[in-house]
């Protein structure tokens, strides 16, 4: 696949020469924004070329060092974490269906991310404004912050059993935090003029604070909410792995005592496919609600 | 009612806790506003100007002397106050009409009436066909716009206005000036208007009050008996403008240069610091 690089090179400098060539006058400037148009769709070509042959490289070296060099009982390789995927979606997995393991670990995830979200942005709007009960709080929410939680998890075992609720206080906490700072701060930075405005012009303590403060704290909030749900996966995959009856992390488990390794790929890449549908999902909601924003520079070239 | 002054300020005085001590922003201030009268306050630049809005509308309680809005003493914000910021006070997450519309909306009227009456107004500040438009998308004075809309939609008695044009390019100031006296002609608002800018201040206002250098206090009134409807672009060429600019400016050059020491010191000594 490496004769792609230089194509890819050419690809661009010639992209590069047409948009440099074309100085858009009076009269061809509909023929410029054309050019400019077709260079970028060129530009996105090539970016996806490099980006597929990359994983096509990896996948294959992976795929021939297991076959002739490596060890695949401790490495696996592709093709057998490919059968693994398509064996668990046809015949399902040992514990019963595929979709079983996923929906218990998504319910879980999904409850505990709603949960720990909404007591985040609550806890976190109320401390950001208030001065004393911040003051007050300081301390022990920075000592709980440190708490190692991922330890949490064998506590919720014990205090709540194999079950679902153990994985859900799990994932709770875990996107509490994540979401309470980012709350707290976006509560806090609030522009004094807009609160100031909004009081001449009549607004309420209340009032201030729905219509200043919480749409003021959302792009803050919504940023958090992105690293949130993946924390919220964590929390849920943790739980089933110290100790459930269904889910992927249970699944997981079981690979290892195995020493399934294909298992264990197979499993995380499940889990990542969730996460990127949620960040997708969630991606969509935050363009929704902050179309307000003006558009970012160059979003094109951010990750 | 009709000539007791709306706004009275006797011997106010307001001092801030700051990191390097107390700070007096403004010290035994004395001065009357009439209703419907045109008032614009100069003074140099960071010499307390703006604390003395911030008395009126009473988002800051004075730490002695008296405020008083239509003969009550000021504790919160006193109805009928409109009050135009220096920086950009609109909401970034609402369109034209809903930021113009919020004011009514918080005061109570319900959503159809209170976005009636925004349009309307929307209309009156050369807005109109950009009622859907997100702040980002309006330039800094179609922002102005916006805001003077926002202010004078609850129908002020009061309008306390902190140099709300300083931001904006000499000729698009000049625009919003006019629109400013076409909008105030006729509501019978009284108006504090703060500025550093000393022909803004006598093409606009019915008497120049000019504020010592920090801590700031009146140091003397000045009538502007120029005739009104006044074009602001025209009246500043008359030789009546000047002469009262003359005899404002012999006031109010001192003052620039007390404070242009004092800036100077300050400096001094944070670098000896």
């Amino acid at each position: 696949m490496s004769h792609d690089a230089p194509d890819a090179g050419a690809a661009m400098a010639a992209a590069a020469q047409m948009t440099a060539l074309r100085t858009p006058s009076d009269l061809d400037n509909a023929a410029a924004i054309a050019a400019a148009g077709t260079a970028s769709r060129r530009r996105r070509a090539v970016v996806w070329t490099v980006r597929v042959a990359a994983i096509v490289a990896w996948l294959v070296s992976w795929e021939v060092s297991a076959t002739y060099w490596i060890d695949p009982f401790y490495y696996s390789k592709p093709s057998a974490i490919w059968h693994r995927l398509v064996d668990w979606f046809t015949k399902g997995t040992a514990q019963g269906s595929i979709w079983t393991q996923i929906a218990a670990t998504l319910e879980e995830a999904v409850i505990g991310f709603v949960l720990g979200a909404i007591l985040g942005v609550v806890l976190g709007i109320l401390l950001g404004r208030s001065r004393f009960l911040s003051d007050v709080c300081a301390p022990f929410i920075k000592a709980a912050n440190a708490v190692p939680r991922i330890v949490l998890a064998s506590l919720f075992v014990i205090w709540f059993g194999l079950g679902m609720s153990s994985k859900i206080a799990t994932a709770l906490v875990l996107v509490f935090f994540a979401v309470f700072f980012n709350a707290f701060q976006g509560a806090r930075e609030v522009d004094r003029n807009l609160i100031n405005n909004a009081r001449i012009l009549g607004a309420s303590r209340t009032q201030v604070l729905t219509s200043i403060v919480v749409p003021s704290a959302t792009s803050w909030i919504l940023a958090s909410l992105h690293a949130a749900f993946g924390f919220a996966l964590i929390g849920a995959v943790v739980g089933e792995y110290t100790g459930a009856d269904r889910g992927l992390g249970l699944l997981i488990a079981t690979a290892q005592g195995s020493f399934d390794a294909a298992g264990i790929y197979a499993g995380m890449i499940i889990t990542t496919v969730i996460a990127l549908l949620a960040e997708w999902l969630l991606g969509g909601l935050e363009n929704r609600l902050l179309r307000w924003r003006p558009p970012v520079a160059g979003a094109e070239a951010q990750i | 009612m009709t000539d007791d002054p709306v706004i009275r300020l006797r011997g106010a005085t307001k001092r801030f806790r700051g990191a390097s001590g107390v700070h007096t922003a403004v010290h035994d201030l004395t001065m009357d506003v009439r209703p419907g009268e045109f008032v614009a306050v100069v003074g140099p630049t960071g010499c307390g100007k703006s604390t003395t809005l911030s008395l009126v509308s009473g988002l800051e309680p004075a730490s002695a002397g008296e405020v008083l809005v239509r003969g009550e003493p000021v504790r919160g914000i006193p109805a009928g106050v409109g009050y135009m910021f220096q920086q950009d006070a609109i909401q970034p997450w609402r369109s034209v009409l809903d930021n113009v519309a919020a004011g009514p909306r918080w005061r109570g009227t319900p959503k159809a009436q209170a976005r009636e009456l925004a349009r309307g107004w929307v209309e009156r500040v050369g807005l109109g066909g950009f009622e859907g438009y997100y702040p980002h998308q309006l330039s800094g004075g179609m922002r102005k716009r916006v805001a003077l809309a926002q202010t004078l939609v609850n129908e002020p008695e009061i309008l306390l206005m902190d140099e709300p044009f300083s931001a904006l390019d000499v000729q698009t100031r000049g625009l919003m000036q006019d629109e400013l006296l076409r909008l105030w002609a006729g509501s019978g608002a009284a108006v504090i208007f703060v500025t550093h800018d000393l022909e803004e201040a006598i093409a606009l206002a019915d008497r120049v009050v000019v504020m010592t250098a920090a801590p700031a206090t009146v140091k003397a009134s000045f009538d502007v008996p120029l005739a009104r409807p006044r074009d602001v672009e025209e009246v500043r060429l008359t030789a009546e403008f000047l002469d009262i600019y003359r005899e404002v400016w012999d006031s109010l050059r001192e003052e620039v240069a007390r404070s242009r020491e004092q800036a100077v010191k300050a400096e001094g000594g944070r670098r000896v610091a």
